[in-house]
């Protein structure tokens, strides 16, 4: 569904992702693990065309990605969830949702998105009408992954959505997550608590210093003790 | 007393108009972060077009028209040619492109125009005096309250309730998240000048209304005073440019009522060392006074 081939990103003379070959099947959950700076998120960025790629291509669904603008990526069915949340702090929980789904047309499909987005997220529902800034994390990093659902994506990518977050609302967002993928959505999931992440990931990839150390699916990554020991410091 | 309600109904059209540019203004600031020096440049780019369209001899309102329709497309192509180029490029590029267009504007006018005064005829019922008393307004003040509030309301509807203003409002918290929506930027940013070019364009009509002509420099005041309102009010709230216009219109108009005569060859002065004293007391600008109430209320 997603491929990236011989992908590498700069920032000027800083290469940040270096000759990445990343591949995501349709219906599965591939999650990209590795210490801060290592370069996952860049490569979600560069998936969105939010930075131009240095090197190699991405195709979704057989079309070449690489090079378009973020707003036609977008409305070719992929979608990011920034890390950090990022939701529009002035504007209330609905007006988040109504930009979510900006890129459609049909007003019928998309009052059907939002009922199943606030059937996901009854929080939602009750605080529509309230400005988003004033939300906790939890609800904020749950109205982030609902604006993004809003696009009604085929793909979904998730960039550390348990930043920040109190133990008992990452428990929450990743049982989200396994329900949202049962729902046959495909999600890429850039991650730090790669114990978590593993446990709902079909496959990984670790990152370190802007290169794929190793890959596989998730019962390999996690019995690698050494992968685990240099890379996640777990 | 007659006095006074004078000093406000002038004070809120000559406000009114500060606070039609500076909305264009701030519009521009909080979304792409450019502070646009050429913005006063879509007055002259107004008074020229009513001038040479008042060569055909077409109605009035008619030239108004076209010429406020001619400040739609002088910001459109600011946008397009100037400020798309360099969008991605850092605060001081854009400042010192604007200031380029600016002068570049200027200089055109002058050269290719006229670099003396054009009069403009202004009709008779606009500039009719409403006696109040023994004092009053002119029809054009009254339109300038007028269209200043019209505007206002619809911009705030605008922006609250079409997708288009929704995209706008989020451009100005965040603008590659916004991307991340689907929104296309070249649309929401050449919304947000069209919307700039038509707030002048309407500033333009007030301006020219109450002089009666045109010249290559006759956007630089305005510019300025609108510049100080976005300052004054709050800089990159909307809101803030509003507040700030229609302070400083009325902070002159009576400072000009009432000032003894010895002191009226300072009156720019004495305004402006009010707009800094607020500012020493509130760096935020007029806005975060009234914030800072609310709050203590609650």
């Amino acid at each position: 569904m997603l491929l990236l081939e011989n992908v590498s990103v700069s920032y000027g003379p800083i290469q940040a992702v270096r000759n990445a070959d990343i591949a995501v099947k349709k219906g599965e959950v591939v999650t990209l693990l590795g210490p801060n700076g290592a370069g996952k998120s860049s490569t979600l960025g560069a998936v969105m065309g939010l930075h131009p790629i240095s090197g190699g291509q991405i195709l979704f669904e057989d079309r070449l990605i690489s090079g378009m603008a973020t707003e036609k990526i977008v409305r070719h069915g992929l979608t990011l969830t920034p890390e950090g949340r990022q939701v529009f702090a002035g504007l209330t929980v609905y007006e988040n949702l109504r930009l979510g789904a900006a890129a459609r047309q049909d007003r019928k499909e998309i009052r059907e998105t939002r009922s199943m987005v606030f059937e996901l997220f009854p929080i939602l529902s009750d605080r529509r009408s309230q400005q988003a800034g004033t939300l906790s994390g939890g609800e904020q990093q749950q109205l982030a992954i609902a604006r993004s659902l809003m696009s009604k994506p085929r793909l979904l990518m998730l960039d550390e959505p348990s930043l920040g977050l109190a133990p008992v609302i990452v428990d929450q967002i990743f049982r989200l997550i396994s329900r949202l993928r049962k729902n046959g959505l495909t999600i890429l999931l850039v991650e730090q608590n790669a114990e978590m992440s593993l446990q709902i990931a079909d496959r990984g990839y670790v990152f370190a210093s802007g290169e794929i150390e190793k890959s596989g699916t998730s019962k390999e990554l996690r019995s690698s003790s050494d992968i685990m020991a240099a890379y996640l410091g777990t | 007393m007659y006095d006074l309600l004078s000093v406000i109904i002038i004070g809120c059209s000559v406000g009114g108009m500060y606070a039609l540019l500076a909305l264009g203004l701030a519009m521009i600031f909080a979304i792409l972060g450019l502070l646009n020096l050429a913005h006063g440049e879509l007055i002259a780019a107004t008074g020229y077009t009513m001038f040479f369209l008042a060569l055909t001899g077409m109605p009035f309102i008619v030239i108004v028209m076209f010429a406020v329709i001619a400040a739609v497309i002088g910001a459109l192509l600011m946008e397009r040619i100037a400020f798309r180029p360099i969008r991605n490029a850092g605060v001081a590029t854009g400042l010192i492109t604007s200031f380029g267009l600016e002068i570049i504007l200027q200089s055109g006018w002058q050269n290719f125009i006229s670099p003396t005064r054009l009069s403009i005829d202004i009709p008779m019922w606009l500039i009719r005096f409403w006696d109040i008393g023994d004092t009053g307004f002119s029809t054009f003040q009254g339109i300038a309250i007028v269209l200043t509030l019209v505007t206002v309301v619809s911009l705030t509807i605008f922006l609250k309730r079409t997708t288009v203003g929704l995209a706008m409002r989020a451009a100005a918290e965040n603008f590659p998240v916004t991307q991340l929506m689907g929104i296309r930027a070249n649309a929401v940013i050449a919304t947000a000048f069209a919307i700039s070019g038509l707030l002048a364009g309407f500033a333009a009509f007030l301006w020219i209304a109450q002089r009666g002509s045109c010249d290559p420099h006759m956007g630089l005041e305005p510019g300025i005073m609108a510049f100080i309102s976005i300052i004054f009010g709050g800089t990159a709230s909307l809101s803030g440019a509003v507040l700030g216009g229609l302070f400083l219109g009325l902070l002159q108009v009576s400072l000009r009522t009432y000032l003894p005569d010895a002191l009226l060859p300072f009156q720019q002065a004495i305004s402006y060392i009010v707009v800094i004293s607020v500012l020493v007391r509130w760096p935020d600008g007029l806005v975060s006074i009234f914030k800072k109430e609310e709050r203590e209320r609650r």
